[in-house]
């Protein structure tokens, strides 16, 4: 089948079987090997991306049902060769050690900060319900999540 | 993943239509429960019917006091729905205990009543608040009837379920012991007091939702929690696996019923 659709502000086009996942499409048919796959389960979060404009598990899609849709993956979060506030708070706060969870991680936290842009350590722990870190044991991951929402908020204020 | 053929119709009939030509056809909803099936070749279906572009299917209005909820409507959104808070803030609170956010953007109320999974939350709430399924064969299958078995429910191998309607209850609440790594419910207890009387539904703990009627008499009496104290429950039927013994599992029951309860004022 023909797919349509929009990823990272680009359209792409693409033919796939229906079997397809939305992260194999994204891996191995655009190259975009950001997005990671860390279990078979739909249980670990490594391959979070976002579909018109929500964090969705892209191994627990399939690649014809995102056909129109506008898909953001971890390499579209850049803007300007300018890396994202949460990217930047990752690596200040050492939010990651091996790296395999963090783009999940990622856009998964931007997902909760664009509801709740002033969340509660409470909040982002529960938000993470669905991204799994072998490494880290979390603490630096909620630190770099709540100070990436701190400037993204100082920085929306600027902008006023 | 096995090889299929894959529909998008985008109205209900269609749907309908291409399910009772395809027997080997399957319904995808969220996908939240069937891609991992299909990942992990457990299901060998001809075709995919994806249910994602029907509008008909999504939405959520008031009828008659209560909420109708579309089939397709996905756990996020009745979690985050004003109306839901306002009208019944039982399911809004239960939708936003399932899984985590993403299993939430994408999984539905259909797909989950459909699946019938012995420790998914929406059937306790289908059963406890005495709603009504909807079906694209015009049929309105009472809660009490809807749930036959574990995976096993009313519906014909070629029927959707459109929508479910909820009355409004006076009071309600649900309370669960979840997994702490799916979030499923080991015991999960949805307490309601209705027009109808009092209703008291428990999943996670046997093979199939069910109602703990002992426990509805006691609260019929009075609504306290010192009333749940003097109901026994039963162990025999209740699941024994990795995450609890039966025996533990009765006495989850009790405490969920007692939680659900302080929750319901
Ligand atoms: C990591 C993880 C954690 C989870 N945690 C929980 C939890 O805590 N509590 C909980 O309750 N659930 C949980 N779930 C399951 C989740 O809620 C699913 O979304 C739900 O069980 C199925 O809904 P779906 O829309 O994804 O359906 P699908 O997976 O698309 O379909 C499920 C089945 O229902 C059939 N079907 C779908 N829609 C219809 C319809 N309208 N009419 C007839 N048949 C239909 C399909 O053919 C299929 O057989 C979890 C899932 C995952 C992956
Ligand atoms: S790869 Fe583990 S949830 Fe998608
Ligand atoms: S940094 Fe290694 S899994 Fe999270």
């Amino acid at each position: 089948m023909r797919i349509s659709l929009t990823v990272n502000g680009k359209p792409v086009s693409g033919e796939v079987e229906p079997r397809t996942l939305l992260v194999e499409f994204l891996r191995n048919q655009l190259g975009l090997t950001g997005t990671h796959v860390g279990c078979d389960t739909s249980q670990c979060g490594c391959c979070v991306v976002h579909v018109d404009g929500e964090s969705v598990k892209s191994c627990t899609m399939l690649a014809v049902q995102a056909d129109g849709c506008s898909v953001t993956t971890i390499e579209g979060l850049a803007k300007d060769g300018e890396l994202h506030p949460l990217q930047r708070a990752f690596n200040e706060h050492h939010g990651l050690q091996c790296g395999f969870c963090t783009p999940g991680m990622i856009m998964s936290a931007a997902d909760l900060l664009q509801r709740n842009p002033d969340p509660t350590e409470h909040e982002v722990r529960e938000w993470l319900e669905g991204n799994l870190c072998r490494c880290t044991g979390y603490h630096n991951i909620v630190k770099a999540i709540l100070a990436a929402a701190q400037s993204m908020r100082a920085m929306a204020k600027a902008a006023e | 993943m096995y090889a299929f053929e894959y529909f998008r119709p985008t109205t209900l009939a269609e749907a309908a239509q291409l399910l009772a030509s395809n027997p080997e056809a399957k319904l995808l909803a969220g996908g939240q429960t069937y891609i991992p099936t299909l990942k992990q070749r457990l299901a060998k279906p001809s075709a995919v019917i994806d249910l994602g572009r029907i509008a008909e299917l999504r939405g959520i209005h008031e009828e008659a006091g209560g909420l109708t909820i579309g089939a397709m409507t996905r756990h996020a959104e009745v979690a985050s729905s004003p109306l839901v808070k306002r009208v019944i803030p039982a399911l809004a609170a239960l939708a936003e205990g399932i899984g985590d956010p993403q299993v939430r953007n994408r999984g539905t109320l259909g797909g989950s009543i459909a699946n019938n999974d012995p420790a998914a939350d929406y059937p306790a709430a289908v059963l406890g608040l005495g709603a009504t399924v909807r079906t694209s064969k015009g049929r309105a299958i009472a809660a009490d009837d809807f749930f036959t078995g574990m995976f096993e429910t009313a519906l014909e191998p070629d029927e959707i379920v459109t929508a479910v309607h909820f009355p409004k209850p006076e009071k309600a609440a649900y309370a669960k012991f979840p997994n702490p790594a799916s979030r499923y419910a080991i015991v999960g207890v949805f307490v309601a007091k209705t027009a109808s009387g009092v209703r008291v539904a428990v999943t996670g703990a046997a093979p199939c939702v069910f109602r703990a009627t002992a426990i509805e008499q006691a609260l019929e009496q009075v609504w306290s929690e010192a009333s749940i104290d003097g109901v026994t429950i039963d162990p025999t039927n209740l699941n024994s696996d990795i995450h609890a013994q039966a025996d533990y599992r009765a006495h989850l029951v009790k405490v969920m019923a007692k939680r659900a309860l302080r929750a319901a004022g």
